[in-house]
């Protein structure tokens, strides 16, 4: 006998929504972005026509991230608080590189990899949204030194780095957990899924039901 | 005056320069030689600049002091400061003549992320090649002086281009030859340094015993040089760095961080196709399923 549950909810459509417009405009940040950072790259401005189009749009998909993000960020952060199962989780992180995350506690919506990458963006993308202002010189030249215009420079783009850095883990996380993907595709996933990595998760799930 | 000179590149912003063919030589260095201590306050160099470079400096608002326009704009590619300096009982007028000063190691180059936006000459000149930039205000940050303007109506950048064009031709610069006291000499760099040191002597006859020259090694030295009475203080002409160079952070960021940042990119995404390759999916057994369908038919009995 196969026994396969209905389907887990996992996202609303709502929540979806809000992931892929901040899925595409992180990747739109990071291909104009790497275009105006390293020379090797500037052919990449030929995507957004051109170098002067590259600079007046890459400031207004920052805005669209900031404001997209905002969105994920409240309806993500109480579940992505940090407790002591994190902590072992963390302690363990070899084995479940190594596909054994057998003997590990049981987990909630999220697991300790995940919170890091929730919170590391959040901050990133803070910083990297103050350090963007200044460096806006259409509209915000007048407001800053030279200096710090200099010092945003330098924030800006170790941060952008850290994010795509960041944006690289989650991504590859999602190709190689396979059953996840469909969790912001289609927004479930499957029984078995949710029991293997998420079971206390899980097991709040159908205990609504 | 007459140096003949091709414009040929020996920097170019965001690309490599292939070097000169074999049996070309690369012009000889020029200069511009500002000789403050001559220098009278007339702006006739900054009518001249105007009227050289066909631009518009639209009538602004007087501070109450001498400095007119107030600043540099994407218009006055130079503008005379004034500054009364007093010590003691002596007030001295100092002025400077404010513009870019075309260093031999520029900053605005180093920073601007626009292949071929500035270029720098084998004869030492700076220039913007305005169908190349992209008006993001690197060479803002760039710059050690504070020189580059950003027009708000075309998005480009705008400085002193040392009459890149008239010097090409064998002719000094427009405010070179405007100043009616020769205050701005124009010629090869070793000469105007030679000229400077028989300037520079004659100021200390007569009792300016720092007075130097200002060719400020942070910056590999400029193209635009000053003659100054108090060589020992550059910052008294309304705020001339006294040692200027590109910024640390500009350095960083525009140095180490560029190959680090794709290594570290390239990096984790081998690492990732790595783990894949040597560690495989991570996959739902049937085992789970099992077990799930398990938990959710004991929740629902």
């Amino acid at each position: 006998m196969t026994a396969h549950t209905k389907p887990v909810s996992r996202y609303t459509t709502a929540a979806r929504i809000n992931h892929w417009i901040t899925a595409v405009s992180l990747v739109l940040l990071a291909l104009s972005g790497m275009a105006l950072f390293h020379p090797s790259l500037y052919f990449l401005t030929y995507l957004f026509g051109g170098g002067q189009m590259t600079r007046i749009l890459h400031p207004w998909i920052g805005v669209v991230l900031a404001v997209s993000f905002l969105g994920l960020f409240l309806r993500f952060f109480m579940l992505n608080l940090w407790n002591r199962d994190d902590t072992v989780w963390m302690k363990n992180l070899g084995s479940v590189i190594n596909n054994k995350e057998e003997g590990l506690p049981e987990l909630g919506k999220y697991n300790a990899g995940q919170k890091l990458v929730f919170w590391g963006q959040s901050i990133l993308i803070l910083l990297l949204l103050g350090s963007g202002f200044v460096l806006w010189d259409t509209y915000f030249f007048s407001y800053t030194t030279i200096d710090q215009k200099r010092l945003s420079a330098v924030v800006h783009a170790l941060c952008a780095i850290g994010a795509i850095l960041i944006w690289i883990v989650h991504v590859y996380a999602a190709i190689w957990v396979k059953g996840t993907m469909s969790a912001m595709t289609r927004g479930s996933v499957s029984g078995g899924w949710a029991w293997k990595h998420h079971r206390k998760w899980f097991r709040q799930e159908v205990g609504k039901s | 005056m007459s140096v003949m000179q091709a414009l040929d590149l020996r920097r170019r912003s965001a690309s490599s320069v292939p070097p000169l063919a074999a049996g070309k030589p690369a012009a000889v260095p020029v200069a511009k030689l500002i000789d403050v201590s001559k220098c009278i306050g007339c702006k006739a160099c900054q009518t001249a600049c105007l009227e050289w470079n066909q631009l518009d400096q639209p009538i602004g608002y007087t501070d109450g002091s001498y400095d007119n326009p107030t600043d540099l704009t994407t218009a006055s590619w130079t503008v005379m400061r004034y500054t009364e300096y007093e010590h003691g009982d002596d007030l001295e007028w100092l002025i400077r003549k404010d513009g870019c000063m075309h260093c031999d190691d520029p900053g605005c180059l180093k920073a601007c992320p626009a292949p071929g936006a500035i270029v720098q000459y084998t004869n030492g000149i700076v220039d913007f090649i305005s169908d190349n930039c992209i008006g993001c205000g690197y060479c803002v940050k760039g710059c050690p002086f504070n020189i580059p303007r950003i027009s708000q109506v075309t998005s480009k950048a705008y400085k002193c281009t040392l009459c890149s064009d008239r010097v090409v031709v064998g002719q000094a610069p427009a405010c070179a030859k405007a100043c009616p006291t020769q205050a701005i000499y124009f010629g090869t760099k070793e000469d105007m340094i030679a000229h400077a040191g028989k300037r520079i002597t004659d100021l200390k006859s007569r009792g300016y015993q720092n007075a130097g020259l200002y060719n400020p090694p942070g910056v590999n030295g400029t193209h635009v040089m000053y003659v100054l009475q108090h060589a020992d203080k550059p910052s008294l002409y309304a705020g001339l760095p006294d040692n200027p160079r590109i910024s640390p952070l500009v350095g960083v960021w525009k140095g180490v961080m560029k190959p680090l940042s794709l290594a570290a990119i390239a990096f984790a995404g081998a690492f990732g196709l790595m783990h894949y390759v040597t560690k495989g999916p991570n996959k739902v057994t049937e085992h789970d399923e099992e077990k799930a369908a398990e938990v959710a038919g004991s929740d629902k009995a």
